[in-house]
């Protein structure tokens, strides 16, 4: 595996070798010294285009914990502000010799054609309202971790489903694991044609008792603003979870940051049922895995191989 | 009133040996000779029937077929004001790289086609530039603004084909139904790119299966549809003419089709991409198969092959849309929309539609031909008599859609890749070669 591009591009073998691994670096990270020398030498270039807290934090703390130099470029303040292309940007970065490309971008498609441009490892932190494979890694290894294989499980992915990058790795990564997705919302904010990934689609929370796992998606305040919904009331009255929704025998996730009082209700949040904190937890070990896998074996540190248009071996998997 | 306009050719005087002549609208298919005097069709005859000249080129055409020289009603020549992308010149080397003999190109340049100055501008720089005869489109609201009208009178008197705000609909319906109105005036067919903007939004491709898997946002195929509906009715209250653009769904055939049978002045057009392509190839995100409208479903393109063989769609546009690298080396969502068309047109059709017997051969030339009726042009002919506006054809010739060396000053073919079957060897355009393929090597007799 050399990119991370999409959770599309995995295949269940794949996915399940990125959570072995995931789960012997959450080894490492209960020592005290959470740190080992697997990756030193390499550098690791975050490149963010839009603002990011967790994701863009946990890939600077995953390569630093397997020993990487990291760099991190954000748009606000550089070169890009002043106008110049995705395309010259990665150039530029390319002159420093990287190892893996983190790029984070509002554009379906960027991280894939950014890896069109280069021979650098690419790893997609999120593309538009595309795909989010990282996250969709650490939600898979989070609810194996507590609920174990999700063969035959009930997910019920719930919200704006249009507009989420995670709704869609989600589906395609918890479906390649053998679970039944449900993706429930306002009709406004279902795209026409989602069940061609796999997952059933209501408008409803009329079924949802019979979920294992509901995963709420985050509401932003500006699709108020754009009519999908006419209220953040009505979305409230409809959608929430709320203690009344949530039964006993079901966990709770959410992506993070938490809309409090809109996509959830606080006590959910906080319950034993939340597994939001573990996913925040989960960041970290998966995103170690997935540069582990992109990097380890790609080629030595004193490799050097310059950054534009040099396909450097694939890496083997451990 | 002159409303074509190109650089002086010397007329030319060429012998065509034992070429297939094919020209359903006048009614040729056969094997023969064809001679072109003066820049005029001069005479037809059995194959070795006819002797060359002494100052004529004479042209083996065995094996090869000869058309009636295709006319685009919709290309972008980007002339004012976008010249690094094409300018007159090297858009109608393209076009005549393709077969065409004439074309007709959209006022949505920088300034807009929205005056006689710029119209008379461009007629001036199409007599010193234009390898094939050119017309000018004008645009319908000054500044394609949509509000208000330009002053279509004078413009039609400058020599204004007709008027378009393409590149935009008219999103009102009021200030269609007064271009309708005045279109009884001043005459010219009111051209539509039929879109609502409210349904089309920020949408970057089909809105569908693909468009739902990428997280694309979608153009819903009713954004098109709707507006053909609102605008033949309006065409139809008025007792006016239009002329529907680019049609890419079904939808909008079939309210075309209605139209039609309801006795509206309507026609159509579908482009070369649209009845070739669909969304599922823009899975890869090529920025190449960007275009507005979008590239549909295969049940789409099945309806639209259909109506192009059945004459609800009347004729085949290649909406050539010239863009610059820069323009398309960017994430699909912020890349411009358009793609080239004029030099694959044909080869495009005839490998993915002709070969696999989904049209046949003469509807296809036929539909390539017929663009000039839509715009009130003389429709080429292969005829004794007639100006010789013809291309000389090697369907087996087998060519691969390069990533750049066009005519065209732009490389954003959404063919590009492709093998295709069938070359353009020579163009003839109102009398003179407007065309000849480099490696085509012509004997003088």
């Amino acid at each position: 595996m050399h990119n991370l591009l999409s959770i599309e591009q995995l295949d269940r073998d794949q996915i399940e070798r990125l959570m072995d691994q995931a789960a012997r670096f959450a080894e490492v990270s209960d020592r005290e010294i959470k740190k080992v020398p697997t990756l030193r030498g390499r550098l690791v270039v975050n490149l963010f285009y839009e603002a990011s807290t967790r994701t863009r934090s946990s890939f600077e703390l995953a390569a630093k914990r397997l020993s990487a130099d990291v760099l991190n470029f954000a748009a606000s303040g550089s070169s890009v502000e002043k106008g110049e292309s995705l395309k010259d940007t990665i150039a530029t970065l390319g002159s420093y010799e990287p190892d893996a490309l983190v790029i984070r971008s509002p554009h379906v498609g960027a991280a894939a054609l950014v890896s069109t441009w280069t021979g650098v490892s690419v790893i997609n932190a999120g593309d538009g309202t595309h795909e989010h494979p990282t996250q969709a890694l650490l939600d898979v290894f989070t609810l194996t971790r507590r609920i174990g294989r999700l063969d035959g499980k009930s997910i019920w992915i719930v919200g704006d489903v249009l507009h989420s990058r995670v709704a869609r790795s989600n589906i395609l990564a918890f479906t390649k694991l053998g679970a039944r997705v449900t993706v429930c919302g306002p009709p406004t904010l279902i795209p026409p044609g989602i069940d061609a990934l796999g997952c059933e689609v209501r408008y409803d929370l009329r079924d949802l008792g019979g979920a294992d796992v509901i995963y709420a998606l985050r509401m932003q305040n500006e699709r108020m603003r754009e009519d999908y919904v006419p209220s953040v009331h009505e979305y409230v009255s409809c959608y929430q979870i709320n203690a009344g929704r949530l039964a006993s025998h079901q966990v709770l996730m959410h992506p993070g940051p938490v809309n409090r009082g809109v996509e959830l209700s606080s006590d959910v949040a906080d319950s034993p049922q939340a597994l939001i904190t573990a996913q925040v937890q989960a960041g970290v070990v998966v995103r170690m895995a997935v540069l582990y896998m992109v990097l380890a074996g790609a080629r030595g540190p004193a490799g050097g191989a310059t950054a534009a248009g040099t396909a450097s071996a694939t890496a083997q998997l451990a | 009133m002159r409303r074509l306009f190109s650089a002086p050719t010397p007329p030319a005087t060429i012998l065509i040996r034992g070429a297939r002549l094919l020209d359903p609208r006048s009614g040729v298919d056969r094997e023969g000779d064809l001679l072109v005097r003066a820049g005029v069709i001069a005479e037809i005859g059995e194959t070795g029937s006819l002797e060359a000249p002494a100052d004529a080129e004479s042209v083996d055409g065995s094996g090869r077929h000869v058309f009636a020289g295709f006319v685009d009603p919709h290309v972008h020549l980007r002339v004012p004001g976008q010249e690094h992308k094409e300018d007159l010149h090297t858009g109608t080397r393209a076009a005549a790289a393709g077969g065409y003999c004439a074309v007709v190109g959209m006022p949505n340049t920088d300034p807009v086609v929205d005056s006689t100055a710029i119209l008379g501008s461009l007629r001036d720089a199409a007599l010193r530039e234009a390898r094939v005869p050119v017309g000018f489109m004008a645009a319908i609201s000054p500044g394609l603004a949509g509000h208000g009208l330009t002053e279509m009178v004078e413009l039609r008197e400058a020599g204004a084909i007709g008027f378009t705000d393409d590149g935009r609909p008219v999103v009102s319906a009021g200030l269609l139904r007064r271009a309708l109105q005045y279109q009884r005036l001043c005459g010219g067919v009111l051209a539509l790119h039929e879109e609502d903007p409210s349904l089309s939004g920020a949408g970057a491709m089909h809105e569908g299966a693909v468009s739902a898997l990428l997280g694309i946002a979608g153009i819903p195929s009713v954004s098109e549809s709707t507006m053909v509906a609102r605008d033949a009715a309006l065409a139809g209250h008025e007792g006016g003419r239009v002329h529907m653009q680019h049609l890419s769904a079904i939808e909008s055939v079939r309210a075309v089709e209605a139209a039609k049978a309801a006795g509206v002045a309507v026609t159509a057009e579908a482009s070369p991409h649209h009845l070739t392509l669909i969304d599922e190839d823009v899975r890869g995100l090529d920025t190449r198969l960007k275009m507005n409208p979008p590239l549909r479903t295969e049940v789409d393109r099945t309806a639209l092959i259909e109506a192009i063989r059945t004459g609800v769609i009347d004729c085949i546009a290649t909406d050539h849309a010239p863009h610059a690298r820069e323009d398309k080396d960017v994430p699909f969502e912020q890349a411009a929309m358009g793609t080239t068309g004029l030099e694959t047109a044909f080869a495009a059709l005839y490998t993915h539609l002709v070969l696999p017997g989904l049209l046949d051969l003469a509807t296809l030339v036929e539909r390539l031909a017929a663009g000039a009726l839509v715009v009130d042009l003389p429709v080429p002919a292969i005829s004794v008599g007639e100006p010789a506006n013809l291309c000389l054809v090697d369907l087996a010739a087998e060519w691969q859609v390069g990533e750049a060396g066009y005519e065209s000053r732009s490389e954003n073919c959404c063919f590009a890749g492709r093998q295709l079957r069938g070359r353009v060897l020579m163009t003839l355009a109102a009398g003179g070669v407007a065309y000849r393929e480099r490696a085509f090597a012509i004997g003088v007799a």
